[in-house]
């Protein structure tokens, strides 16, 4: 986020600072020179107020005229209540306050504080438009991956086209510096690509002909030229900057609690005020004093600070999500993740890899004669499992074999007077061979050859680096996590007791998931959050169905950025407990700032309608809390660090 | 139909919830939202009279914040 950082002031900012710089400066001399001299008594006499008015008045002028402007402008539409308007009523009431002192002849005071509540309240002002500008400016910079054109080839001859005009299929060259405009296939060039932008994954990924490129990656080191596989509108760039775009745009509870609370403060406290200016004067007749504290009041009556500082912390949560590649569609899903405490996952795909790999082969040293059988048996099938086989042995399999598939069973090799079989228990079964069980979890596959068991092959799906830790992490939080598949009990056992899940249910159809995810929901308790975990892949009823929906991988899997929630650019699920302290942290300063605002504006409520707070503590219960808040609010998009990955890959 | 507005100049959290709340009370609005942060108005209203509602809500608008504008 250097650019924001270096980002200048908005034209707006700037003038308003140098005004209210200036506007301080002369106040300070003016403020000094009355403490030092009095300069009440510069012109002396019955009018010696006058001097000091003028000065002040001139300070007063400088700093507020256009909040007189506004407040007189929206008098005329008929808008009363107007945070303007208030601050016109107690200031210019304080000022005729000191005047009618001056003229009875008593020591004036009132002009200064005046002056100084307009003052701080134009720097809370400003220091509210400036953070809701630079936090408005760090989601913009988000908005750098929309490319702005595509080099595409029409005829023989490249043009630049919109990435809106480019149709699927055209060719399109992307130079170093670029950002790929389209989702497409590399055709020719070898290139790095950077996707910071879009996964917050700051290592440059190298891709070279026949590789997928996606959308909003910046070329780094060569040109290449690109199959554009689908349109712009379809691209991973539109989706992702779609979901930015819109993200924010569900409210928190907190956010709505906070707007319906201004609703009736200001009315409840202009009433106060009123019944506080004219209740007790009437009985003590003393109208001075009692009006002061009646002003001090309506200085506090603004909520605007309040309610500023609730969708700016929202705002910064969202934004430090992102940037780590987490994208969380509203702030209440940002709410509700912090409440979360069951964490469901899919197995495949999510807490695996999703690939299948030779993991044990029995026994260990006729390694090499097994994989050499195995692959010539299973050369010619496009069944992972298969294919898994062939990639293990790595080299040409044996040709010349007629292959005779055997369902549900297995394969049978046949070449001359050499017969392999391939395939699981029952094959060998049926073929009456003697063979060593397996007893691990995972698909086994058996070889024998003319009739001799040799040995049988593990084949299992890849636990992800990652997960064991980060199922840890939420098990630590005190969270519940339970892991649902579609697998066997065996390898869903297995699976579940590396990882450490709390729970696991296996054997699912899809259909199942949805119901036994509803279960969990209804057994939920009301203060909790059922946080779903898929890789987007045919899980779209159940991420919509459970109160946060989390999609894995969702560069490139359009369906999961359009179903979930929350999506994990990269596919790691380090994002979540990430994702959960960062929600942490924003509900903690959203709390701190509600608490901590309307304690203070109680508290000096109650302090001047007991004449113990002056109007500057009344100043500072509007605008000082303001700048606190906001602060605070900034606080949110501090550092998250992920934990590093635990080396060495994990099998089943 | 549910469309999306920019708001340009929206400095004013309180306003933009005022806003919010005026322009859900125009008659034919089903779903009116503001998002601050965002700069943003999200109306869903009748199909039939979406552009005069859209002409009250412009109206509102300048009554509550008279800086901010809605693009339409």
């Amino acid at each position: 986020m250097e650019k924001t950082k270096k980002a200048a002031l908005r034209p707006k900012d700037k003038k308003n600072l140098v005004r209210i710089s200036a506007a301080l400066a002369m106040f300070c001399a003016v403020f000094v020179a009355d403490k030092i001299v009095s300069l009440q008594g510069v012109l002396g006499g019955k009018h010696g107020w006058l001097f000091p008015f003028a000065l002040y008045a001139a300070v007063y002028l400088l700093i507020g005229y256009d909040v007189l402007y506004k407040a007189v402008r929206n008098i005329c539409r008929g808008r009363v209540l107007d945070e303007n308007f208030l601050m016109c009523v107690a200031t210019l009431g304080a000022f005729t306050l000191a005047i009618y002192r001056g003229e009875t002849g008593r020591e004036i005071e009132g002009f200064d504080e005046a002056c100084a509540v307009l003052l701080f309240y134009q720097v809370g002002e400003w220091f509210q438009s400036f953070a809701t500008g630079r936090s408005r400016a760090s989601i913009a910079s988000l908005m750098d991956i929309r490319p702005d054109y595509a080099n595409v080839k029409r005829g023989d001859a490249w043009e630049k086209a919109d990435p809106n005009e480019v149709q699927a299929g055209e060719i399109i060259m992307v130079f170093p510096g670029e950002k790929v405009p389209l989702d497409g296939v590399i055709v020719a060039g070898a290139t790095a690509l950077d996707a910071k932008a879009l996964t917050g994954e700051s290592l440059p990924r190298d891709a070279a002909a026949g590789d997928q490129v996606i959308s909003g990656c910046v070329n780094l080191s060569s040109q290449i030229e690109v199959r554009a596989t689908k349109p712009f509108y379809d691209s991973t760039v539109s989706k992702i900057l779609d979901l930015v775009e819109n993200a924010a745009g569900q409210k928190s509870k907190a956010e709505n609690f906070i707007t319906k609370f201004a609703k009736y403060y200001t009315p409840a406290v202009v009433a106060a005020a009123l019944i506080l200016g004219i209740v007790p004067a009437l009985i003590t007749s003393d109208w001075a004093t009692w009006l002061y504290r009646a002003l001090a009041f309506l200085v506090v009556s603004c909520p605007c600070a309040l309610v500023i500082s609730i969708p700016l912390s929202f705002f910064a949560g969202l934004g430090a999500a992102s940037k780590h590649g987490i994208l969380v569609k509203g702030s209440n899903y940002l709410e509700k993740l912090h409440k979360a405490d069951v964490f469901v996952f899919d197995k495949t795909g999510t807490l695996t890899k999703g690939n299948f790999t030779v993991t044990k082969i029995t026994p260990a040293d006729a390694r090499e004669e097994i994989l050499r059988l195995a692959a010539a048996a299973e050369q010619a099938s496009d069944h992972p499992i298969a294919r898994s086989i062939v990639a293990a042995y790595g080299k040409a399999a044996d040709k010349g074999y007629t292959l005779t598939n055997i369902a549900g069973a297995g394969v049978e090799a046949v070449r001359g007077q050499d017969v392999i079989l391939c395939g699981n228990e029952t094959l060998l079964r049926q073929k009456g061979v003697a063979y060593v069980k397996e007893e691990e979890a995972g698909t086994v596959v058996y070889v024998a050859r003319n009739g001799k068991f040799v040995g049988s092959l593990l084949i299992a799906d890849q636990i992800k680096e990652e997960a064991a830790q980060v199922v840890g992490e939420l098990n630590a939080m005190g969270c519940r996590t339970v892991m649902l598949t579609g697998d066997n009990a065996a390898v869903a056992r297995s699976v579940a007791r590396t990882i450490g899940v709390t729970d696991h249910k296996a054997q699912l159809l899809p259909q199942d998931k949805v119901e036994e995810v509803q279960k969990l929901l209804s057994a939920q308790n009301k203060n909790g959050a059922l946080c779903f975990v898929g890789d987007g892949i045919n899980d779209a009823p159940v991420l919509m169905r459970s109160d946060i929906g989390v999609a894995m991988g969702g560069v490139g899997s359009d369906a999961a950025i359009e179903a979930a929630d929350v999506v994990l650019m990269q596919d790691d699920l380090r994002g979540l407990p990430l994702g959960k302290r960062v929600a942490k942290k924003t509900m903690r300063v959203v709390t701190q700032n509600i608490v901590f605002s309307l304690v203070v504006k109680a508290a000096v409520l109650v302090l001047s309608a007991l004449g113990i707070a002056n109007m500057w503590i009344a100043v500072f219960g509007d605008v000082g809390v303001a700048v606190l808040a906001i602060l605070n609010a900034m606080r949110v998009n501090g550092r998250y660090d992920k934990k590093p990955r635990a080396n060495g890959c994990a099998k089943v | 139909m549910k469309k999306v507005f920019k708001l340009a100049e929206l400095d004013c959290a309180n306003c933009a919830a005022k806003m919010e709340r005026a322009i859900g009370k125009i008659e034919g609005v089903t779903y009116a939202a503001v998002n601050f942060m965002a700069q943003k108005l999200t109306v869903e209203a009748d199909d039939a009279r979406f552009d005069e509602i859209m002409q009250a809500a412009v109206k509102i608008c300048k009554k509550i914040e008279p800086d901010c504008k809605i693009l339409l």
